[in-house]
């Protein structure tokens, strides 16, 4: 061996602690989900993103209040309203909890901290699904609040017309469109990118999609099943068939759970500078 | 204690490390000593698993890093104090860190303390810190858990003089508690008046290591005749050692300086200077260890 090695003292403690220390636990995964969802609203920019989703909950409340005919003032609306902003800024909250631990180079400490790196993408997924959840409940509260207050200020009897069902479904839509951010932010790892990547994936794919169905007999049969977009809007508009939920399925796998395994390969191989 | 075995990392045909194994023992500092582009950042990137090696192994304290339950209160890191997201405070960062651990609270503050950042500087963003204050902060995240074992990458970087000064007793004080510091650097000076053992690479390859005393000793002698160089090369050269042009008009060779002396005298000529090439020995050592690998073709 080296002289570095021969060089040792036997008489030195082996630990610079002065008192025995508790033992070590494991990191628990609650521990890092807690902490992930700290980093979403501890920057300036995290903050306002987040409270993004509520300021445009109360606008979009709002404008259906001030703008829609008497007949409009109907939870329904409400909820069209807020969710339109929201499916927008959801998949953004997740992309930049992944994205910025490469593109503000923060994950060299949150991966020496937390070695095993499937443990971190695992909190970050919990704590953004956390941060939909919360927020579709803030929207539902805003939008039920709006309603009564709507309706009132229009002089119109207050109209309850969503069900649950309806609600839950909407819920799975927003966690699956932000799901897809998650998915981008994953296999790109760079901001701008996976941002540019989510809208060429929500606004341009889609229309691409809709001009080769209306031009290609084979794709129009095939489009459910491969066109995410459609699928995933169904579960917007309620009450979906068998066949329809057969249809979200398989775009799913094709567009979220490929793509989402081969980018957490790639975190989990990559090397992080 | 950390362990170096056979390590290698292959990008493409380049060999960035190439099959270096050392030791860096607990209770000493040991210096990490090459120029840029060595390698030194890579082989700590691997130690602490950023980095996957291509062949062997590296383990802290007998296991690997990916085995410690709980790795920031066994090892603490720096290896880049400007990694950190710019929008975060000094202070949240910190918490961020004492969090994931599972610390008290309170280690917060004692470690604003302890690297001296002022409760205004700690309210900060770090987009605003200067590059001292970052390695300050990155010290107090590499010191938060209480580790038995610091790895440091160029922490010196971007600290004034009394910064540096600062960090030295730190370091020093650590290791004689019985902590493994394990510090890179480009910079010998930086790491001569701290460092224990030294481990020097270049282009990947270690070129020495030992204690930095046998390695200073390693430094020979240094010869110097004013007016006869060229015979005291030939003399010395006869008499079978190995002299090397040295500084403005010196030699130097690995013999002892008796030696020299007596070949001098039997050859008839006057010396000027002659002595053991202690000091400035080790940056001549450092230059001609890297002289093949650096990139500017610096010789001694």
């Amino acid at each position: 061996m080296s002289a570095t090695t021969s060089a040792v003292a036997a008489d030195r403690p082996r630990t610079r602690r002065d008192a025995p220390a508790e033992p070590i636990r494991p990191i628990p995964l609650s521990r890092v989900i807690s902490v992930e969802l700290r980093k979403m609203f501890d920057t300036r920019s995290g903050f306002w993103l987040m409270a993004s989703i509520a300021i445009a909950a109360v606008l979009a409340t709002g404008a259906v209040i001030l703008f829609a005919p008497d007949r409009g003032v109907k939870y329904s609306n409400f909820a069209a309203a807020i969710g339109f902003p929201m499916a927008v800024i959801l998949p953004m909250v997740a992309v930049l909890s992944v994205t910025s631990e490469w593109s503000q180079r923060s994950g060299l400490t949150t991966f020496t901290l937390v070695p095993h790196r499937g443990r971190v993408v695992l909190a970050k997924a919990v704590a953004t699904i956390g941060v939909a959840v919360a927020s579709m409940v803030l929207a539902l509260v805003i939008g039920a609040l709006g309603n009564v207050l709507g309706s009132a200020v229009n002089g119109v009897d207050t109209r309850w017309d969503s069900s649950l069902l309806t609600f839950l479904d909407i819920v799975l839509g927003n966690i699956l469109g932000l799901l897809i951010g998650f998915m981008l932010g994953v296999l790109i790892r760079n901001s701008a990118g996976a941002i540019v990547g989510y809208f060429v994936f929500s606004f341009v794919l889609p229309t691409l999609s809709g001009l080769l169905a209306a031009n290609a007999d084979w794709f129009h049969r095939l489009q459910p099943w491969v066109d995410f977009n459609v699928a995933q809007g169904a579960l917007f508009s309620g009450d979906l068939t068998g066949r329809q939920w057969a249809h979200l399925g398989v775009s799913s796998i094709i567009w979220l759970i490929i793509p989402l395994a081969v980018g957490v390969r790639q975190v989990l191989r990559s090397e992080v500078k | 204690m950390i362990k170096v075995e056979a390590l290698t990392k292959k990008y493409g045909s380049f060999r960035a490390v190439d099959d270096i194994s050392f030791t860096a023992e607990a209770g000493r500092v040991t210096g990490f000593l090459g120029p840029n582009g060595a390698g030194k950042s890579t082989t700590m990137r691997i130690m602490v698993g950023l980095t996957p090696p291509t062949a062997g192994n590296t383990t802290i304290s007998g296991r690997h890093y990916a085995d410690l339950p709980n790795p920031g209160r066994e090892v603490g890191v720096l290896l880049d104090a400007s990694a950190q997201h710019a929008g975060r405070t000094g202070r949240e960062i910190l918490t961020i860190a004492q969090r994931t651990m599972g610390l008290p609270a309170a280690r917060v503050e004692e470690m604003l303390q302890r690297v001296s950042l002022t409760p205004t500087e700690a309210t900060r963003r770090v987009r605003n810190y200067s590059l001292g204050m970052r390695q300050r902060l990155g010290i107090a995240t590499a010191l938060i858990g209480d580790p038995e074992v610091l790895i440091l990458d160029e922490p010196a970087n971007g600290l004034d003089p009394a910064g540096i000064r600062w960090m030295r007793d730190l370091l020093r004080e650590y290791a004689d508690r019985g902590g493994t510091v394990l510090l890179s650097s480009h910079l010998l000076h930086e790491i001569e008046v701290i460092a224990d053992d030294l481990v020097v690479i270049g282009n990947g390859r270690i070129v020495s290591q030992g204690t930095k005393a046998a390695l200073l000793q390693r430094a020979g002698t240094f010869v110097r005749a004013s007016a006869r160089q060229g015979e005291l090369l030939i003399a010395l050269t006869e008499a079978g050692l190995d002299p090397s042009p040295s500084g403005d008009d010196g030699l130097r060779t690995t013999a002892d300086p008796e030696q020299v002396g007596r070949i001098a005298l039997a050859a008839g000529v006057p010396l000027v200077e002659l002595r053991t090439a202690d000091g400035a020995g080790l940056e001549e050592m450092f230059l001609e260890l890297t002289s093949d690998t650096q990139r500017d073709g610096v010789t001694s």
